[in-house]
Parts: structure tokens; C-alpha cells; sequence
């Protein structure tokens, strides 16, 4: 190799590098042009010009929002709702997981296959039998029937029968030797050895619950009881046709989400690469 | 050992039971009752009548039908293979750097993801405003005309997509990423060894041992895109729905907005195997490649 060949790839690197970070930096762009503009007042926002910073720099917007609108009773259904989707899930799914793993009872196959069978089937085309099922439990405008139609997480079945797979048999042996009961075994030694895992899929649960859009949007009609991805695109009177009082809306929806990223950045990858079939 | 299996049976019972209950419920019972409801004239809510396949077979000549289920097919090639290549070019770039630098590029491309769909919707619909929008200063500075993009039928799906490229690509990105971590160094170190230039080492070293992920990628990238609703809705909103109608809003419409119960579940069912198909499909294709090697 000749030097002239490492300095034209060296170069050729160093475009492709600056290249990546230009691009990120304009990828995000819409995010920072969003929450600058809700800190404009209305005047500002609808100003023919671009302006990056504004000129008075204003909290109006947001003191609207969180008290002339019903954004804080949303925040807490989002809060309850999705909390009560992750706990529900992920406690069944680590449960059924194990004993998928650990145990053998007649219909375990079968369960198995379900559930695989299951990963594949679009939850959407669904949305009519929930609503139908709510409906006549009268669960529609509930939490419980927010929540309860967002329990189908067959990857989280998965991921977790593939991590007790993992543990090895020694420890169960010794436990045996101890006489060690099963549900010892489970929380004494399974279920502590895999907190990682079990950390990283409630974050991952949590974003997608707080996410859901089409379900929420189905199963509430009143404005109290709707969560606040729904609530700040389905009530109009709410904040009108003022740009910057949506934008704040918005940024108030996005930010819980987007701080439990930037805190469990490393676990929220983690589980969205094994959510994807792959080990992180 | 010896193990007690009446025992071992009830905790395997007790422990799988509530996730039996629930999924039992939702959704065991939902998709039997789908099934059932398409072969019946019902409302929303409410008993219906036995009309056998006429659900089905007014499909064909149905104009919103053919607009759905086009739209959808139109949507996915809009989405995914232009979206798993945009990830694929995103995560060699990312791949390159290191450190806190790799970390903070990352989240600048993956933290869209992360955000609920209302959120991505009121961003983008800001940015593209026609009046206000910095996307329309930006066309005015490149001498283009302003086009009110969710307005009009030519350019809702190509806009819809590329926001929803920009809001799931960061997922895929880290798929890719994870891919590339995966490839051996020193098969690199041996290809920089003999000479060889950066576009043939992507050629014939990246691209074929990244093309289990890349497959997984555009796998999971078209099921999902079938199934898109929420940003076509959200975008819809005060413009022209019944252009843009797609599968998921095409069910939507039947059931909650027409209250045809039975003839919403016809379509759901279609969708239903259409993802099934593609799932299976891709299931043999894999076996195939696996095959292969």
C-alpha cells in the first residue's frame, strides 16, 4: 500500500464523517425548529423569515397549556394507562416465560406455537372485536379498557424464555439440591439474574404505550378521560389555530418519552435490537 | 433428580395462567370473532344476519376498496425499500465514529423513533405549512413553487412517507448498527491489506454479510407499513380523506364512521392474510438462504 492510497482513503473517510454528523444535525432539525417556535410568541411564529432564535423568548405558550387545557388530566390517563400496560405485560410475559423455559406441563408446545403464531397477526385489524368487547364489558372511556387491548406483546414472551434458556442449569441443580422450592427458584435466582432485561423491556413497553395512537383514539370519546397523544391532536378548541400553543402541546407530549431515552439510551437499544430478534 | 411432575404441572399452570387469560381475550377471541362478523350484515354493535361471503364479494367493485388497498401498496414501496437503504446509509456513517461523538449522532437520528405519532404529526405539519413553514421559505429560496403538500392528492403519500422515513428510519439504523458490529474486523484489515477500494470492500464484504439484517429490516419494514393508520389520519385531518384511504382507515371508516360492523371485518380479514402471506413468505424465503450457506 502507498502512502498516496491511506491519505485518498483517509480523506475520503473524513468527507464521509463530516457528512454523517451534517446530515444528524439536519435530521434533527424539525425537532429544534418545533420547540423553538413554541417558545416564540404568535406574533413571531408566523413571521415571514426564518429565525432560529426568537426574539423574546417566551413561556406563555406552555402556562396556557398545562392551565386553560385538559393537558394535565391526560398526562395522567398516559401515565396510568401506560404504566398499567408495562406492569401487566411484562410481569405475565415474564412469568408465562418462564415456565415456557424452565417447566414442562402438557400444552406448553402448543402455547408456544400461539405465541409465535401470534408475533405475526396484525393487531390492527383487531381494532373492530376490541371495540365490540370493551364495549359490552363497558370498559369504553376506562382505563382498563385503554389498557387492556395493548397487552399483546408476544416478543416480550419470547425474548424472555430465550434469556432463562441462557441461565445455566448448574444454578437450578443447586437449588434443587437445597430443596429449594420452584417459586424460590423463580424470584431468588431467575428473575434477579435477568434485571437487565427486565429494565430495558419496561422502558421499551412504557415508550409504546405512551406512543399508542389508534387504539386510545378508538376507545375514548370524552376529552377527560383521553391520553395526551391523543388529546392534543383530537380537541381543536382546545388550543385553536395559535401554531406555537400546538407545538408546546406537542413538545409537553414528547418530552416524557424522549427523556426516558436520553437517560436509558444504552438499555433502550438493547431492548428494541432483541425486540427485533437480534442479541443486543 | 427426581421431579415431582403433578407439582411441576400446577406452577407451569399457575405461572402461565393470567398471560393465558388475557391472550384468551384479546386476542384469541377478537380474531375468531373477526372471522365470524365478516360473514355477517351487522352494525358496529349489535346482532347481524348470516349473508355468507357478500362481503367479499362486493369488494372488487367497491371504489374505496381499490383506493385503500392501492394506496397501501403504494405506501409500501414509497417506505420500505427507500427507507432500509436510507438506514443502511445512515448506520455506515454512524458505524465510522467513535465515542461520545458516535453516541450523540445516534440520538440525534434515532430519537424521532421515540416520539408518539401526534408528536411527529404536529412538527411536520408545522414545518410543511404552507404559509409559515420553513420547508416553503426553503422552496421560495430555491425559486419552487409552494405546494400545499397534505392538501393535495399528488403529494400526501410521497410527504406521509417521507415523514414516517424520518420518524421509524433511527429503528432500522439500529438494527444495521448492531449488523456491522457483528462483521469481523480483521476481514477488513485483510481487505485494506490487498488494496481494496471502499465502494468493493461495501460490495463484496459489508453488503453480503449485512444481508441476513438488511432481509430482517425490510421484512419488518413492510408488515408494519401495511399496517399504517395513524400518521395517513392525523395528515388527513381538514384535507381529503377519501384520496388517501389505506387498509387500517379503510376498516376505521367501515366500522366507526359507517357503523357497517360486518363489512369492516371483511377487509380486516383481507389484511389479515395479506400479512400473513408476506410473514409466511419471508419465513420460507429464510429457511431457503439458510439453506444455502
Amino acid at each position: 500500500m502507498t502512502p498516496n492510497t491511506i491519505k485518498r482513503i483517509n480523506w475520503a473517510g473524513g468527507i464521509v464523517t463530516v457528512l454523517t454528523v451534517v446530515i444528524a444535525v439536519i435530521w434533527a432539525f424539525p425537532l429544534y425548529w418545533g420547540i423553538i417556535s413554541s417558545l416564540k410568541p404568535e406574533n413571531e411564529v408566523v413571521r415571514p423569515y426564518i429565525e432560529l432564535w426568537p426574539d423574546t423568548l417566551t413561556f406563555e405558550h406552555y402556562w396556557f397549556a398545562l392551565t386553560e387545557t385538559q393537558i394535565g388530566t391526560w398526562y395522567i390517563n398516559s401515565i396510568v394507562t401506560s404504566l398499567g400496560v408495562t406492569v401487566l405485560t411484562v410481569s405475565t410475559s415474564m412469568f408465562a416465560g418462564y415456565a415456557l423455559s424452565q417447566l414442562r406441563f402438557p400444552g406448553r408446545t402448543v402455547l408456544w406455537w400461539l405465541i409465535l403464531a401470534s408475533f405475526m397477526v396484525p393487531t390492527q385489524v383487531l381494532i373492530i372485536n376490541h371495540f365490540v368487547l370493551m364495549a359490552n364489558m363497558s370498559l369504553l372511556n376506562s382505563w382498563a379498557g385503554i389498557i387492556l387491548p395493548q397487552l399483546i406483546h408476544p416478543v416480550i414472551i419470547i425474548v424472555y424464555k430465550q434469556f432463562f434458556d441462557q441461565v445455566p442449569k448448574d444454578y437450578r441443580e443447586a437449588a434443587a439440591m437445597d430443596n429449594a422450592s420452584e417459586w424460590n427458584v423463580l424470584f431468588k435466582i431467575y428473575i434477579p439474574m435477568n434485571w437487565g432485561v427486565t429494565t430495558a423491556l419496561s422502558i421499551v413497553t412504557f415508550i409504546w404505550a405512551w406512543n399508542a395512537f389508534l387504539w386510545p383514539f378508538l376507545a375514548v370519546t370524552r376529552t377527560e378521560m383521553m391520553t395526551i397523544t391523543v388529546g392534543i391532536t383530537q380537541v381543536f378548541d382546545a388550543f385553536g389555530v395559535y401554531y406555537a400553543r400546538q407545538l408546546s402541546a406537542a413538545v409537553l407530549a414528547g418530552v416524557p418519552v424522549a427523556l426516558a431515552y436520553l437517560l436509558f439510551q444504552r438499555r433502550v437499544t438493547q431492548a428494541i435490537t432483541l425486540s427485533a430478534g437480534i442479541k443486543g | 433428580m427426581l421431579r415431582n411432575t403433578k407439582k411441576e404441572w400446577l406452577i407451569g399452570y399457575i405461572l402461565v395462567a393470567p398471560f393465558v387469560a388475557i391472550y384468551g381475550l384479546i386476542f384469541v377471541y377478537p380474531t375468531i370473532d373477526m372471522f365470524l362478523l365478516s360473514f355477517q350484515d351487522a352494525p358496529l354493535i349489535g346482532a347481524g344476519t348470516y349473508v355468507g361471503v357478500d362481503n367479499y364479494t362486493r369488494l372488487p367493485s367497491d371504489r374505496r376498496f381499490d383506493t385503500a388497498f392501492w394506496n397501501t401498496v403504494y405506501f409500501v414501496v414509497l417506505t420500505v425499500i427507500p427507507g432500509t437503504f436510507v438506514a443502511l446509509g445512515i448506520a455506515m456513517g454512524v458505524t465510522r465514529l467513535s465515542g461520545r461523538i458516535q453516541s450523540l449522532v445516534l440520538a440525534l437520528f434515532f430519537l424521532p423513533y421515540i416520539l408518539p405519532v401526534s408528536v411527529v404529526y404536529r412538527i411536520w405539519d408545522w414545518t410543511m405549512n404552507f404559509q409559515f413553514g420553513i420547508a416553503m421559505h426553503v422552496l421560495d429560496t430555491l425559486g419552487i413553487d409552494r405546494v400545499p403538500v397534505f392538501q393535495t392528492s399528488t403529494w400526501f403519500m410521497p410527504a406521509v412517507a417521507f415523514v414516517t422515513i424520518w420518524w421509524t428510519c433511527g429503528f432500522s439504523v439500529l438494527l444495521f448498527l448492531a449488523g456491522l458490529r457483528a462483521i469481523p474486523q480483521d476481514i477488513y484489515e485483510a481487505a485494506s491489506l490487498d488494496n481494496t477500494s471502499g465502494w468493493r470492500t461495501f460490495r463484496h464484504i459489508t453488503w453480503p454479510l449485512l444481508w441476513p439484517i438488511t432481509a430482517l429490516v425490510l421484512t419488518i419494514q413492510l408488515i408494519l407499513q401495511l399496517k399504517i393508520f395513524d400518521q395517513v389520519y392525523l395528515f388527513s385531518q381538514g384535507g381529503r380523506p377519501n384520496d388517501n384511504l389505506v387498509m387500517v382507515y379503510y376498516i376505521f371508516q367501515r366500522a366507526f364512521v359507517n357503523n357497517q360492523g360486518g363489512r369492516a371485518a371483511a377487509i380486516a380479514v383481507v389484511l389479515f392474510i395479506m400479512v400473513i402471506i408476506i410473514a409466511a413468505l419471508n419465513f420460507q424465503l429464510m429457511r431457503m438462504s439458510e439453506r444455502r450457506k
